[in-house]
């Protein structure tokens, strides 16, 4: 019996709802692991699995790996220079390579959309997609929605919010695909250049005015500003940025209703999201990075363990 | 397509029997108070509780109690035989230094206990492991014995076991299926 | 010459018989037969008795019409001969039936003087097709200072252009386009703005937004579409604007030719066949420039082919090497070949339009060498005999078979083709196209 249908994790938006709804109900199964005393299980014992980082990341890194061990797979870690993808060989060589070191999985991260889904046409082995550029990073969003599941037992017809530079983001999609699957009603809020066009196409709504955002919000997810998106005329500076958009405390206490915040990490304390909010009551961001752990073992041992590739 | 050969238990026989086990069970452990019963998911569950149940009439003192789910642990999963449904252990009890009896419904390869022993370990070193099965249909592929048994019964490989239980089937019966 | 198989010196008699003639420079269409000996046309007439010594080809239910051009080639010679040759792109045409190319000056060195337009002749010279190279605007692409544009037109350029790096300095593109009146040629510029461009890698919609890549908005091409055409019409010069994507560049080519603006466009097969969903799975031989766009631009492609505001078909024919295409899609060669499959494409997409087969032949025909002032060898008594036979009807697979390029990076690979060229004939040489 399969237990997802999926063959690879490329993405929320090409996977089925059915199988979101395994791999979160099976992170929760998981995060009762990471409860006991010996948080490892030999499920994935004789498996070997590489991590192949063509971009920086540490937490995501950690996380997979931290995810592998406690089901006992053996890995191998490979970060690519960035300048093998600049020439643009990384893909086809990588290929190759993997073939030849008979990996029973891959997990990868790589700065250009769409190198998860060309990597999975040559092979035939699962592939997870650990980001991949401005496109999706599905067990970011994965492990967002088992943690709002977590907190109000339900998705369904929550109101979600996302705030920050949507466009250069690598969660935001997955997080629109994903929860808009499982049924949540998700708006959008950032400076409007740096929104995709017809992104309301895809189901959400959308305002510039976060105030709006935080009264209509159940829980609202804050992307980081990543400071290289600074200088470059995107953002005109940190100041003007908080102001518009910024989670701060002043700004929640403004607001009768108590709203979770999420938060993917790493946090720019100060610039989109206070110090205070982020350590605060209604933060649940380090649920976010245990619930992490617990859906990246979902996902990795649902890929192995439902389908044979021998 | 499976059909039924015979009935091998049926509801008043479960009940003498899991009454018995339990005696057995409380006759073979001098100090109840370290005595912890350990199902194992799902039917192995339900049986468990019914002997905790027992054991907490007759003895008239508390029993620890706790679930494994030993689908992580197995070393089949490859084949798919792994159960469909996964749910998580529970265990809400200081393993170390108890006596543990595992429960199950049917003991056949032992390789589910093979499982259930190992996931039992990172929970915590429990002082000794004893198993009670209801029904043992041999064919075991590993060096395991049950302590405390309901009834042996020998079947042939194409022959299964169908352990019915009245939370989950609604009623309480055990047949011999043959496909 | 490198042989293939079905090409041929023809040596002796070869009788075209039950064909119907469509000769839109002679504007003649109807059944002839069609005899020819060695490489020149012997007879036309309603019916030609065989002879013994006569190689016969039945063309039942097939049009006999003139050879196609292709206004719009790269064959990478000199400098990236591993992607192609001239020889090899000749033969490449030569299979889809075209018998006239104008090759880009996109090579290095860059095609920029009269020596380098003789050298491109010169190679041409032992292949089926005659080449027509397309100078250089600038001296080495580089969109500062004019080329040596009468010169090249003498050694035989018939037009000019920076190929894919638009002249970004309005104050060139005038000098160009005032200077090429002299010398009766089109200036073509590639219409983006690479501002707005913004390394967007496909076009910029609703697709763009769920494969999360970086998207190249239709106002790149048509702000400088305007911009091209303003200063054209200022100095009363002659653009040819190349390979239109997008509805809002038509609707701005059609504002400035109804103002009496000595304006041409051409469209690609894929451009006019293709939408973005192509991309679904990141497929980088379907990564162009300009980009595939939405299916509202492919329908405006197809109706303004309809009402004549294009001109005519050209492919763009950019043979890359496996190696430039099976990278990540940032980091993948733009363009796709377009040689071997352009008529059954183009053909496929318009006559389920109602588009009548002689207006499809048009675009590959008469129509191209009305925008480069070219004259072919026409269909007459005592001419060379440049000639393709078509069947219009015919159903094929476009596979790596059907590719003679070096290259294959084709996003039409494995489709149903409609109508075929089996026959071309030019220079001497027959290719049997269905071998």
């Amino acid at each position: 019996m399969k237990r997802i249908e999926a063959k690879h994790l490329l993405g929320l938006e090409n996977i089925s709802t059915q199988d979101i709804e395994t791999i979160i109900d099976v992170g929760f199964t998981f995060r009762e692991v990471l409860e006991r005393p010996v948080k490892k299980v030999p499920a994935l014992n004789g498996k070997n699995i590489v991590n192949l980082f063509f971009e920086n990341s540490t937490r995501t890194k950690i996380s997979f790996e931290l995810a592998e061990k406690r089901l006992s797979a053996d890995v191998t870690n490979f970060s690519a220079s960035s300048s093998s993808v600049k020439k643009g060989e990384s893909l086809r060589d990588t290929i190759q390579n993997i073939h030849v070191m008979k990996m029973d999985c891959v997990v990868m991260r790589h700065p250009i959309p769409g190198s998860c889904l060309q990597l999975s046409n040559y092979v035939d082995v699962p592939i997870v997609n650990a980001g991949d550029g401005t496109h999706e990073h599905p067990t970011q969003a994965l492990l967002d929605m088992m943690s709002i599941k977590e907190k109000f037992g339900k998705i369904k017809g929550l109101n979600i919010g996302i705030v920050g530079d949507i466009l250069h983001s690598r969660v935001a999609l997955s997080n629109i695909f994903g929860l808009i699957k499982l049924g949540a009603n998700v708006k959008l809020c950032a400076p409007p250049h740096l929104l995709q066009r017809h992104i309301e196409d895809y189901g959400v709504s959308i305002t510039y005015d976060v105030d709006e955002l935080i009264d209509w919000a159940d829980a609202v997810n804050v992307l980081r500003i990543q400071r290289e998106r600074m200088g470059v005329g995107l953002i005109p500076s940190i100041r003007e940025y908080r102001k518009f958009f910024g989670i701060t405390s002043e700004r929640l206490s403004r607001h009768k209703k108590e709203i979770v915040i999420m938060h993917p990490g790493p946090i720019n304390r100060g610039v989109e999201i206070d110090s205070q909010v982020a350590d605060g009551d209604q933060a649940i961001i380090l649920d976010q990075v245990l619930n992490g752990v617990a859906v990246r073992m979902s996902v990795l041992y649902l890929l192995l363990g439902s389908n044979d590739f021998d | 397509m499976s059909k039924i050969k015979s009935i091998l238990l049926n509801e008043l026989e479960m009940s003498k029997m899991l009454t018995r086990l339990s005696h057995e069970i409380i006759e073979s452990h001098n100090e109840i108070s370290s005595l912890a019963i350990v199902g194992i998911r799902t039917r192995g569950e339900i049986f468990a509780r019914k002997i905790v149940d027992s054991i907490e009439k007759i003895s008239g003192h508390k029993v620890d109690f706790g679930i494994l789910d030993v689908t992580f642990y197995r070393d089949d999963f490859s084949q798919n035989l792994g159960s469909p449904k996964i749910g998580p252990s529970d265990v809400n009890f200081n393993v170390n230094d108890k006596n543990i009896v595992l429960v199950d419904d049917v003991l056949y390869t032992g390789r589910t206990i093979r499982a259930a022993m190992d996931e039992l370990f990172s929970f915590g070193r429990a002082s000794s492991i004893k198993l009670g099965v209801l029904i043992d249909r041999g064919h075991r592929e590993l060096p395991i014995k049950a302590d405390f048994v309901g009834k042996n019964f020998p079947t042939s490989n194409n022959e299964h076991v169908h352990v019915l239980v009245n939370e989950i089937d609604g009623k309480d019966e055990v047949r011999l299926v043959e496909y | 010459m490198i042989l293939i198989k079905g090409l041929e010196k023809n040596k002796g008699f070869i009788l075209l018989k039950g064909g119907r003639l469509y000769e839109p420079f002679l504007s003649i269409d109807k059944k002839n037969d069609i005899l020819i000996k060695d490489d020149v046309i012997v007879k036309i007439n309603k019916s030609i008795k065989e002879e013994k010594n006569y190689k016969v080809i039945n063309c039942d239910n097939n049009i006999i019409t003139n050879g196609f051009l292709d206004l719009h080639v790269h064959f990478r010679e000199p400098g990236f001969e591993f992607k192609e040759t001239i020889k090899t792109g000749s033969i490449s045409a030569f299979y889809g039936g075209f018998t006239r190319v104008c090759t880009m000056p996109n090579t290095d060195p860059v095609i920029d003087s009269p020596e380098l337009i003789k050298f491109i002749i010169e190679e041409s010279q032992d292949t089926p097709v005659y080449i027509h190279p397309i100078g250089a605007i600038t001296k080495g692409q580089k969109g500062l200072e004019i080329s040596e544009i009468g010169e090249m037109v003498e050694a035989g350029a018939v037009a000019i252009s920076d190929d894919g790096i638009p002249v970004k300095n309005s104050q060139v593109l005038r000098f160009a386009l005032e200077y090429a009146k002299k010398f009766n040629i089109p200036v073509i510029n590639h219409a983006e703005d690479n501002c707005l461009v913004n390394d967007g890698l496909m076009h910029e919609g609703k697709m763009s937004t769920k494969l999360g890549l970086p998207g190249n908005p239709d106002i790149a091409e048509s702000s400088m579409v305007y911009r091209d055409l303003a200063i054209s019409e200022y100095v009363g010069g002659r653009l040819h604007v190349p390979h239109v994507s997008s509805f809002k560049s038509l609707e701005i080519i059609k504002i400035f030719r109804d103002k009496g603006v000595d304006v041409t466009a051409e469209v690609t097969p894929h451009h006019l066949s293709l939408t973005d969903s192509i991309l679904r799975n990141y497929d980088t031989n379907a990564k162009v420039a300009p980009p595939i766009r939405s299916s509202k631009d492919q329908k405006a492609l197809i109706d303004a082919i309809k009402s004549g505001l294009i001109d005519c078909i050209a492919t763009d024919h950019a043979p890359h090497a496996n190696e430039d295409k099976d990278r990540d899609f940032k980091h993948a060669s733009c363009g796709m070949i377009g040689l071997e499959s352009a008529f059954g494409i183009v053909n496929k997409t318009l006559a389920a339009e109602k588009v009548d087969i002689t207006d499809i032949i048009d675009l590959f025909t008469v129509k191209p060498s009305r925008v480069m002032n070219i004259i072919p060898n026409v269909i007459k008594e005592g001419n060379i005999a440049e000639i393709n036979i078509i069947d219009p009807v015919c159903k094929w697979i476009f596979d790596q078979n059907s590719i003679k390029s070096k290259s294959n990076n084709s996003a039409l690979l494995d489709r149903e083709m409609f109508g075929k060229v089996l026959y071309s004939m030019n220079k001497g040489y027959i290719l049997n196209c269905k071998v």
